[in-house]
């Protein structure tokens, strides 16, 4: 059953294919599962971000701090790896950082009614700045954990590969997928996205919510950041430099309203595949300047901003109007 | 009846703001099957009372009593957790989410930490259609639904958390004719099924319909509680507004109409037309006269106003404002003495933080240029005039407009218009939500402006109100302007043939 609501995810899903396609008609070699597989191995970090990301748009708030929080945890990790630290403490200890930074920021959000975009302006800043308090250097990682988990290829039936990190990204997938549609924190970001006001009256746990919405945003950032670890194998404050933008910009074209209520995870991932399928493309181009990428996901993400607002004014998809002032 | 014992009961509840008394000494009971109306005028109290019992405000003093057992509520789920549900005429639920999500969110039938869907989705289903007689596609997202229908599903979900207590708050401002109809079989139903409901509205004819009890408040102080059956209607009314006033019925009509077509015209729109919002038609206005906008909601009212003021964008047609004029955009209208007073007060009118004065000045400073400001001394006392001759009350042009009751609201908007001089008033529904006494105000400030050579649209749900003020009637059905009717042509009967579709295709 085709719905309204879904049209948007539809198109993302098509633009994707057909960038897939028209690449595989263009350049020899496109058409193949690994280069598919590839899209994922360079672009798990981002999907893992995105998708906290996705909860924190559909719940009407935003989350510029994640990109920050990716090259802190990387700093953290190599700084602790460097002084003889174990993965099995420094990964559970970044994660736990990134949960609680993320729901700081959260509680501020809500109990002070700030908005989102300054508190999490503030906690990019902040992250960005503790980086170069660790070092203004890059630090490399060489514990054989890492290195391992960087390195091993996890052969799938016909031969080709994906890395760790994809089965990181996915799992996360999966299970913020079963969080958005089967669970209550999962309906109530929904809610809470779709009127908030609403949702205090309807007796929602709006505070718990809130903060936890950001509190997943900040653990999937360090999630993203042990991952990028693997991918990189080096701590750096320069590490992740807008990447927060490309995440809202995969959220955006995966169909999610900025305002907040409507979105879907899936559309988030297609929204990262296309970020990925652009970089391939040129890539495979050879000659064009990796500023093209921008160039595009720029045009893209105006026509799907103009999609949306097309969608969104035809159809009631704005809140009600309250008809009336104040009674009594 | 004298047996039965009130399943709510409120007693010497007293709440103050700061500057206002809010509610002194008021009482309030209510009995397990029946349907008791609270009414009274803007400021009296009722949604005060409301945000008591719903949890929103707490009370300095008093208590209350749920089955005989004294409750303190200490916010909205408090208020849910004990039975009491309240549906407000806004309706308070996520347009994102599907109707049985907006049912049962934060009670979703759950298994090993899963979302039962189908089970949710069958309930949903099933309390609709037993207990509100609705058959709809409940995995829908809300939004596709009318107003009223969501507001059945907001009273569905009142009832799913097992509510003792019904509150409904002005639930048929927005409806029409029908949509009233099928909430009242509704409430009928609830009733005889033992709830209670407390029911508040400015529409006297509903509360007859429906009310078996019905408890008045004035200026925060209960008044009395009366068998609705034993309240006349006039009484009821002299009761609220506290004097022993017939002040509808004395309004005189509408005199010297046939005077008015002497006058030159004012404003002539000629098969103007919007596609999606309202078909072509065509509209003259004379000064000094007053025209009547009648339809049913939807049909296209607010969308020809907005035409005419400029707010929207006409793709056919002409409109001409005295000599040449044009209203292009709300600036170039406002330039050519168009004032528009929107229906929707709390979005598009009033600002909720300034005070009553800063909001009563602001059109007449933005016409003269924000280089040339007004004197303080200046504003407090135009404010004065307009408090004095509108009756605004509290008599204080440095309250907080957000702290004024609807009625006051709206005649501070009238106040700002009327300051900068317009030769044409379109008045979007200035009446809703208000009670009799600020209506009539209201319309008697309406045709005394229309003797000074103020040209009046003027545009309400209200039929008889629109009969009463106007001196010819457009009437509008289905986005089309079908019948104009003046002088003996004007009776309920014929508006209503004509919005109904009896009379002409």
């Amino acid at each position: 059953m085709l719905k309204r609501q879904h049209m948007p995810i539809f198109v993302t899903i098509a633009l994707f294919a057909f960038m897939f396609i028209a690449g595989s008609f263009r350049y020899t070699g496109f058409f193949s599962a690994q280069v598919l597989l590839n899209l994922f191995i360079d672009n798990a970090f981002l999907l893992i971000v995105a998708i906290g990301m996705t909860f924190v748009i559909i719940s009407g708030g935003i989350d510029l701090s994640v990109g920050s929080v990716i090259a802190l945890t990387t700093m953290i990790s190599s700084t602790l790896l460097q002084d003889g630290w174990s993965p099995v403490f420094v990964i559970p200890l970044v994660l736990l950082l990134g949960l609680l930074f993320g729901g700081a920021m959260g509680a501020i959000i809500h109990y002070f009614k700030i908005q989102p975009f300054i508190v999490t302006l503030a906690g990019m800043f902040l992250a960005r700045g503790l980086c170069y308090v660790i070092s203004t250097n890059t630090i490399t990682i060489n514990h054989a954990f890492y290195t391992a988990v960087a390195q091993t290829k996890v052969t799938l039936p016909g031969g080709n590969f994906v890395s760790i990190s994809v089965l990181i990204a996915l799992l996360v997938f999966a299970a913020a997928f079963y969080m958005a549609h089967y669970t209550r924190f999962g309906r109530n970001t929904y809610a809470l996205g779709g009127n908030e006001q609403s949702s205090v009256l309807m007796g929602l746990p709006v505070a718990r919510t809130k903060i936890g919405v950001y509190m997943f945003s900040g653990f999937c950032s360090a999630l993203a950041g042990v991952v990028f670890t693997f991918y990189m194998l080096s701590g750096y404050g320069l590490h992740a430099i807008g990447m927060e933008l490309d995440a809202i910009a995969a959220v955006v074209i995966g169909g999610t309203l900025l305002t907040g209520g409507f979105g879907y995870l899936a559309g988030t991932l297609f929204g990262v595949l296309i970020q990925g399928v652009i970089q391939t493309i040129i890539s495979f181009e050879g000659t064009l300047s990796s500023w093209w990428t921008r160039i595009v996901i720029g045009l893209l993400l105006f026509f799907f901003i103009l999609l949306q607002k097309l969608f969104s004014s035809r159809g009631p998809l704005q809140r009600n109007i309250a008809l009336d002032g104040k009674k009594d | 009846m004298e047996e039965r014992r009130p399943i709510l009961q409120m007693r010497h509840i007293h709440k103050q703001f700061p500057g206002v008394k809010a509610l002194s000494d008021v009482q309030f009971r209510l009995f397990p099957g029946e349907v008791h109306a609270l009414m009274g005028e803007n400021g009296a109290g009722k949604s005060t009372l409301i945000k008591v019992l719903t949890g929103v405000y707490s009370i300095d003093r008093g208590e209350v009593e749920l089955e005989q057992k004294r409750i303190v509520i200490q916010g909205p789920q408090d208020a849910q957790a004990a039975g009491i549900s309240t549906v407000y005429q806004e309706v308070n639920l996520c347009p994102n989410l599907s109707v049985a999500e907006n049912i049962f969110i934060g009670r979703e039938p759950m298994r090993f930490g899963r979302i039962q869907w189908k089970k949710l989705n069958a309930a949903a289903a099933k309390l609709l259609e037993e207990r509100m007689h609705l058959k709809i596609d409940v995995t829908q997202p809300l939004h596709v639904y009318p107003i009223a229908i969501q507001q059945l599903v907001a009273i569905a979900r009142a009832l799913n958390i097992s509510a003792k207590v019904l509150i409904l708050d002005e639930p048929t401002s927005s409806l029409d004719r029908g949509e009233v109809r099928q909430l009242f079989d509704v409430m009928n139903k609830l009733k005889s099924e033992g709830l209670a409901i407390l029911f508040v509205t400015h529409f006297l004819n509903q509360v007859y319909e429906i009310s078996d009890r019905i408890t008045i408040l004035r200026g925060g102080e209960f008044v009395g509680e009366y068998a609705a059956s034993a309240l006349p209607r006039i009484e009821l009314v002299s009761k609220m507004i506290g004097k022993e006033l017939k002040l509808l019925e004395e309004l005189p009509k509408q005199p010297a109409a046939a005077e008015k077509k002497e006058s030159g015209i004012l404003m002539e729109a000629k098969s103007l037309g919007k596609r999606g919002a309202i078909e072509p038609f065509d509209l003259s206005i004379r000064q000094g006269e007053i025209v009547g906008l009648a339809g049913l909601l939807g049909s296209g009212r607010t969308e020809a106003a907005r035409l005419l003021f400029g707010a929207d964008a006409p793709d056919q047609g002409s409109l001409v404002i005295g000599r040449g004029g044009s209203a292009q955009t709300p600036r170039r209208a406002i330039d050519n003495g168009i004032a528009f007073c929107s229906e929707d007060r709390k979005g598009e009118g009033i600002i909720d933080d300034l005070t009553i004065r800063e909001n009563i000045v602001l059109a007449l400073q933005a016409s003269q240029g924000w280089f040339r400001s007004i004197s303080r001394k200046r504003q407090t006392e135009i404010a004065g005039q307009f408090i004095e001759a509108l009756n605004i009350n509290p008599p204080n042009p440095d309250q907080l407009i957000k702290n004024l009751s609807g009625g006051n609201q709206q005649k501070v908007l009238l106040a700002r218009w009327l300051l900068t001089d317009p030769k044409l008033l379109i008045l979007d529904e200035p009446t809703r939500g208000i009670d009799i006494g600020a209506k009539a105000e209201i319309q008697k400030l309406v045709m005394s402006l229309s003797q000074k050579g103020v040209s009046v649209l003027f545009i309400s749900s209200e039929l008889e109100e629109v009969l009463r003020v106007s001196d010819r009637i457009v009437v509008l059905r289905d986005r089309r302007k079908v019948k104009e009717l003046q002088g003996d042509e004007m009776s309920e009967q014929s508006v209503m043939k004509a919005i109904a579709g009896g009379g002409e295709g």
